[in-house]
């Protein structure tokens, strides 16, 4: 079964999703990168320097794992990862870098600004500035500062400055304004290398699209292997970059199930979570129209949770207009699950996840057990957990990491 | 006729420029937000510009993000600041311009904030994060109800579309002085007045300088150029301190300069 899909519209709409909503100041910024992105696009030039970084530096095309072990402990339908985290810097995130850093080039722009949470973006930017020698200036919340002070280390390492953000939460929301603030006011010679599937038009676009290399190979690999198509994929959610990435070479295959994982924290029905998508209603913050967590006045409420790179209380508008129109489905996972999930994989399958993947295997197991022993299921493994291992043994030995 | 192009015939009657200062609503309290109101009015400001506060408001320097904070503190919401001008509406005689991001507004519902609106007796609206691509949303509404929408221009903007921009509003056009956010300045760039001047040449509304303006000085030299200007921060902060005997000797040495142009 096939059908159409053309999203975003010319005006950078999913539905009533997505949209422009930046001050005038950057509107000339945006409508250049989109002119500039469409012509990169179409250019063989560029998708060559893309594709040939993505193999050489980065290590693609990264293997699908038959997860035989988790297979067995799930008891249902095969599961199969799919190994962001074998890429270069540990996760998905450097597809995306990649791909915006070439672009920034090819502009003419020599310096980089970025946000980070986890810091997992802003090591992947870092690298490549360095690697393409552009000047990098990363905002991250004080918090998150304190949280993942290794990846603060990394980031100075690689040549880029940190800046701390104290407004706000000082999390992630808050290195997102700070960094929006930051181009406003030197717009003329920075790209602002936004690191998921949110933000104005184009960049919900051009980072899904930069993305979308983990679904194509998915595809082709599952099919090259199986003769089908796989019968769900599932990936984690915090902007919604890997997932979009891997569910966009699948939307036209009706019959695969696509299936979004947010973080429940400490549970939805508590005030602590970061599910958007099942608790929020739509919004507009950093430039687009989404779900939103919020307040009954309109005020951005701060999401929680134990991944720090899902701690966003938005969600990019593309899985805003999938959710409404019923073509994706979002669950969540609680912060306990994700940790269990993390240690499981571990011990299983020899594989240390990111705690955001870990949301992803944790909702795995409960889908693989519901479905039936022949079928197929395929997880966006979106990073590895060294970055995490500090925090997880601080918890398991009854410390409190995050809040 | 909205009373901003009431004003604004005025001021051409007298050859004056338009001063319109930016108060952060709940700042203080929502309590004192009529009393600075009617400071203001008496202290002979062509309009307020009342901010709605916002948890995250991107196009705002550190002084408006700080009185935002104190307001959201304070509990301020979007409502109660309708409910507190409709209130006064009878002892306010001066052009309230809102000044609020999208979210606020969308979340309270477009058309229920429309009608509130006007019932508040309010004559604009600013939304900084609305460019005229997505005024769609509200723009139509706004109008129906004859409340402005008061559009903004910037130093990116390229003079087309400042065109473009300025042909689709009535009542003045805001021109963002500064590439970057809201926040008091020592200096502005070189090219601002060649900026202004090409604004004002295109622009069929009066044009207004604002972000950034903090004395005197740089009002009497942007308003060379063009028709007034809004004063945020410096306003904020001297409000916040409560310094209200410099607040009117700024704005009367203002009123004496601008009626000697
Ligand atoms: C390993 C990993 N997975 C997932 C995410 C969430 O981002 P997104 O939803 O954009 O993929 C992050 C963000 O930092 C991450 O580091």
């Amino acid at each position: 079964m096939k059908s159409t899909y053309t999203l975003p519209d010319e005006t950078g709409h999913f539905g009533i999703f997505g949209g422009r909503f930046v001050p005038e100041t950057l509107m000339k910024a945006v409508m250049e990168l989109e002119s500039a992105y469409r012509e990169a696009k179409a250019d063989p030039e560029f998708q060559k320097q893309f594709q040939d970084l993505l193999k050489e530096y980065v290590g693609r095309e990264t293997p699908l794992y038959y997860a035989e072990n988790l297979t067995k402990y799930a008891g249902g339908a095969h599961i199969y990862l799919k190994r962001e985290d074998l890429n270069h810097t540990g996760a998905h995130k450097i597809n995306n870098a990649i791909g915006q850093a070439l672009l920034a080039v090819r502009m003419g722009k020599r310096k980089v600004v970025a946000e980070t949470g986890a810091g997992q973006h802003g090591v992947a930017t870092a690298t490549v500035c360095a690697l393409l020698n552009l000047e990098c200036i990363v905002f991250m919340g004080e918090e998150d500062i304190k949280r993942q002070a290794l990846n603060v280390f990394r980031m100075e390492l690689l040549g880029a400055k940190v800046v701390s953000v104290t407004s706000g939460s000082a999390t992630l929301k808050d290195a997102v304004n700070e960094a929006l603030r930051y181009w406003v006011a030197n717009v003329d010679d920075t790209h602002y290398l936004l690191g998921s599937v949110m933000g104005p038009h184009p960049f919900p676009m051009i980072v899904r699209d930069f993305q979308s290399v983990i679904g194509k190979e998915t595809r082709e690999q599952f099919l090259g292997r199986n003769e089908k198509l796989p019968d769900a994929v599932v990936a984690c959610i915090g902007g919604g970059s890997n997932a979009m990435g891997m569910f966009y070479p699948f939307i036209k295959d009706e019959q695969v199930r696509l299936y979004g994982v947010e973080a429940a924290g400490q549970g939805i029905q508590t005030p602590f979570h970061a599910a958007s998508l099942t608790k929020g209603k739509p919004g507009v913050l950093h430039g687009a129209l989404m779900y939103l967590l919020q307040d009954e006045d309109g005020q951005i409420q701060e999401a929680h949770s134990i991944s720090a790179g899902l701690d966003y209380p938005g969600v990019g508008p593309e899985h805003s207009y999938l959710k409404d129109s019923g073509r994706a489905q979002y669950h969540s996972i609680t912060d306990q699950e994700a940790l269990d999930a993390f240690q499981l994989l571990s011990k299983l399958e020899g594989i240390i996840p990111a705690l955001e993947s870990a949301h992803a295997v944790a909702f795995a197991i409960k889908l693989a057990a519901e479905m039936e022993p022949g079928q197929n299921l395929v997880v966006c493994l979106s990073g590895r957990g060294d970055k995490d291992v500090d925090a997880v043994k601080t918890r398991l030995q009854g410390g409190v990491t995050n809040e | 006729m909205n009373r901003i192009t009431q004003a604004f015939r005025r001021l051409t009657e007298t050859n004056g420029k338009a001063f319109i200062p930016y108060i952060m609503a709940g700042d203080g309290g929502l309590s004192c937000l009529v009393e600075r109101l009617q400071l203001l009015e008496r202290l002979d400001a062509t309009a307020v510009e009342v901010g709605v506060p916002f948890s995250d408001p991107v196009a705002d320097g550190p002084t408006i993000q700080q009185a935002g904070i104190r307001a959201l503190k304070d509990g301020t919401s979007l409502n109660d600041i309708l409910v507190e001008l409709t209130k006064a509406k009878a002892n306010l005689h001066i052009p309230i311009i809102l000044m609020t991001y999208l979210n606020p507004i969308y979340s309270y519902g477009i058309n229920r904030f429309v009608e509130a609106a006007q019932t508040a007796g309010i004559d604009g609206c600013i939304i900084p994060d609305l460019p005229i691509e997505e005024e769609e949303i509200i723009a139509p509404q706004l109008a129906e109800a004859g409340i402005e929408l008061i559009r903004l221009v910037t130093p990116t903007t390229p003079i087309k579309r400042v065109e473009e921009i300025s042909n689709r509003g009535n009542g003045f056009l805001y021109t963002v002085t500064v590439k970057g956010i809201t926040g008091a300045r020592g200096e502005f760039d070189g090219g601002l007045s060649t900026f202004l001047s090409s604004v004002k040449q295109v622009s069929p509304i009066p044009v207004v300088a604002g972000f950034g303006i903090s004395n005197n000085e740089q009002i009497a030299e942007m308003t060379k150029y063009c028709d007034g200007v809004v004063v945020g921060s410096k306003i904020v902060d001297l409000l916040s301190k409560n310094r209200l005997e410099e607040l009117e000797d700024f704005m009367s040495a203002y009123k004496k300069s601008s009626a000697n142009i």
